[in-house]
């Protein structure tokens, strides 16, 4: 992974010492309340409904053994022991003190990391694919790239009062993990036919109160023309992005509004006058961070673990979670192993201090000290044996880490909901926890297979419900907390936004028309078809109709 | 209010004239933009120094052409959330190579001098009761940079490979 030099950590540990100065001269009344909130919320510093919540920065989802026991000590010294993981792979703690915030930061800057931007109008953390660098079908490493825009894109004098926040994402595989079709600036790395890496531009995409599905703008860029490019699609929206309402002031509206040709038209002019300028990157500089990703000493393994496959026929149980938690490794005999921190019956991506210790010891025992946070809010060690992968599950399993349910019904994406947060009108925790509990039995989740259920408190969407499968979204109708019930979203390569079945239902009502929509598409369902493809082939109809059977639900 | 010139509090000769007020005789003066372009013969005609203020939604690109007969320009903040002017700077100090006083004015902070700074403003109409202090504090807070801008503070790529 990528190590400071003493340039990088010189700005963290200085950035951590301004932000002390500033939250001193809070206290002492020198700043208000409406000047001080753009400065803590540039270093991840939200007022929740109960307490300061602090979101610190996992660049891209990759994460030492090192960093994830200070994110511990953190979590144990300065919370109430436990952290949540975020949908864009960070940390969030939510019962953190104003006061402690100096001394929180100076920690994390010892371990290299920070909240620098991960909040605010300016540009947030770049997110990537959580298997960068070790997937099967990966073209190109993604993370270089995003070290790069991460160090741009870092303090940028320009864009740190931009008209709303600006998220970027790349992916490096034609199987998109990342969503990047969501994003403000997506990028699809990828070679062209002379053999040359370059990206694919998406822009304007994003989920909130208005969803878009973005559009490309440019087919192929070079890699070495990456900053340049992205300053030209940030200039022009931080000229024209509309400031008159919040709810309008992301890029998406700006380019629905000017229509995708004139926005990149003004995009491909602004470009033309700066990119072979001071931006334009090095190939020294493109290498020596490449360096940083060299694969690690992989020994070399038969592609297939003996003992590995031994230990699957004996042990039932580890069979089927091998069959949901692992994927393909590039190099043979490793496994990509998820591990799920969406257990069932509980809030999806909260983690204890000591399962982040857990989690650290294992990443140095079987996966070369490193980890990934991934997008659905469960972890990844990327490079561990198969031959190991028997005594991780064991491990896993006594730190209540084991649970079988990657990319299944109830491995959920949530946010925080009414019970953290300022905005929502409806809890979406107990939600979760109670979709999941519905349908806890394994076997059964295995028979129904891969459907992404998300879900959002209010329609800021945090828990991308517009791009789940099935979408759920808490309204407040008369005072009391109503579900809308969403189908067909994907945040894949092929992303499409969900459509809302009809009137809403209660907390109780939802869960039973979720499995009742489940029950149709399991005998709808032709061989091998996943629930979106059914969706698609079929439509809303038969969906709706099982969904309202026997419900006088908002009726 | 304050101005905040190299660093120091300085006395500021410019008037500044709002919409259709009258123009003194003699002496430096910073008129808006439909100012400038109803009159500019005439103000180009002065014999003292011409500035213009930009609102946040002017576009920087109107004054391309005029660079040469302006001595200073002014780009408001009328709320410090409002970054058009970082934008605007970096066009007219780097597109145009605008060579005169870029002013920062309106809703500017301590906290917001430094990056101003980097985009290319050298003067600033502070809130501040000690500006010279308010300077020093904000531009210590950092040495290391990682973008290329006018200001000529090298980045960090730049010292990585020296």
């Amino acid at each position: 992974m990528y190590r400071y030099d003493e340039f990088d950590q010189a700005l963290v540990t200085q950035r951590a010492k301004q932000f002390a100065r500033q939250v001193e001269r809070r206290l002492a009344g020198e700043l208000t309340e409406d000047q001080f909130l753009p400065l803590r919320l540039k270093n991840g510093l939200y007022l929740q409904l109960h307490a300061y919540m602090l979101r610190i920065n996992v660049p891209y989802g990759v994460l030492s053994s090192r960093q994830l026991r200070k994110l511990a000590h953190i979590a144990r010294t300065y919370d109430k022991d436990y952290g949540h993981w975020t949908t864009r792979q960070n940390m969030q703690f939510n019962w953190i003190r104003l006061e402690d915030m100096p001394e929180i930061l100076l920690e994390l800057a010892s371990v290299e990391m920070h909240g620098i931007q991960s909040s605010g109008n300016c540009i947030r953390n770049t997110t990537a694919d959580e298997y960068a660098g070790v997937a099967a079908d990966e073209v190109e490493d993604p993370r270089v790239y995003c070290e790069i825009i991460r160090q741009w894109s870092s303090l940028h004098p320009e864009f740190s009062y931009l008209p709303r926040k600006f998220k970027i994402a790349v992916t490096g595989s034609d199987n998109d993990r990342a969503a990047v079709k969501v994003h403000d600036i997506g990028l699809r790395l990828y070679r062209n036919e002379a053999g040359e890496a370059g990206f694919e531009v998406f822009v304007g995409g994003g989920l909130g109160r208005t969803p878009f599905v973005g559009e490309s703008i440019r087919a192929f860029l070079p890699t070495r023309d990456l900053l340049s490019y992205c300053e030209a699609i940030l200039r022009i929206y931080n000229q024209l992005g509309r400031r008159d309402n919040k709810y309008k002031a992301r890029i998406k509206i700006l380019v629905h509004e000017m229509g995708l040709d004139e926005f990149g038209r003004q995009v491909e002019e602004e470009w033309e006058r700066i990119r072979e300028g001071a931006l334009t990157l090095p190939d020294e500089e493109i290498e020596r961070i490449r360096t940083h990703f060299e694969p690690p000493p992989y020994e070399s393994l038969p592609a297939e673990s003996a003992a590995y496959l031994a230990k699957r026929t004996q042990n039932q149980d580890f069979a089927t979670w091998a069959d949901q938690q692992l994927a393909d490794h590039k190099q043979p005999g490793y496994a990509i192993v998820n591990v799920s921190c969406t257990p069932i019956g509980r809030a999806p991506g909260d983690i204890s201090s000591g399962q982040m210790e857990v989690m650290a010891d294992l990443a140095d025992r079987f996966s070369f000290g490193e980890l990934r946070v991934t997008h659905n809010q469960n972890l990844v060690l990327t490079d561990v044996r198969q031959e190991d992968v028997f005594t991780l599950w064991e491990a896993l399993i006594s730190a209540g880490l084991a649970t079988a349910n990657h990319g299944l019904i109830s491995d959920t994406i949530c946010c925080p909901g009414l019970d953290y947060c300022s905005l929502a009108n409806a809890r979406s925790i107990p939600l979760a926890e109670k979709l999941s509990a519905r349908v806890a039995d394994t076997s059964r989740q295995q028979e129904i297979g891969e459907i992404y259920v998300n879900m959002s408190g209010c329609i800021n969407a945090c828990g991308h419900h517009h791009v789940g499968n099935i979408g759920i979204v808490g309204v407040d109708k008369k005072n009391s907390e109503l579900y809308q019930l969403m189908l067909g979203g994907s945040a894949e390569a092929d992303a499409s936004l969900g459509k809302i079945l009809g009137p809403g239902f209660d907390e109780d009502g939802i869960i039973d028309a979720i499995e009742r929509i489940v029950d149709a598409y399991v005998s709808l369902r032709e061989d091998g078809e996943r629930f979106i493809e059914t969706y698609r082939r079929l439509g809303p109809a038969p969906f709706k109709e099982a969904a309202y059977d026997g419900t006088t639900q908002g009726r | 209010m304050a101005l905040l010139k190299g660093g120091k509090s300085v006395d500021d000769a410019w008037q500044r004239i709002d919409g259709d007020e009258v123009l003194p005789e003699t002496g430096p003066v910073v008129v808006d933009l439909s100012r400038w372009q109803q009159d500019r013969e005439s103000l180009i005609a002065r014999a003292d120094a011409v500035g213009v203020r930009l609102q946040s939604d002017d576009d920087p690109e109107s004054l391309a052409g005029d660079l040469d007969h302006l001595t200073l320009i002014a780009l408001d903040f009328p709320g410090f959330k409002d970054g058009r002017a970082y934008s605007s700077a970096r066009v007219l100090r780097e597109r145009h190579a605008f060579k005169g006083e870029l002013r920062a004015v309106g809703d500017v902070l301590l906290e917001h001098l430094l990056f101003m700074h980097r985009c290319g403003f050298d003067a600033f109409e502070i809130q501040s009761d000690d500006p010279e202090r308010d300077w020093q504090i904000a531009v210590d807070d950092f040495d290391v940079w990682y973008q290329p801008t006018a200001d000529g503070r090298p980045t960090a790529l730049q010292r990585r490979s020296s």
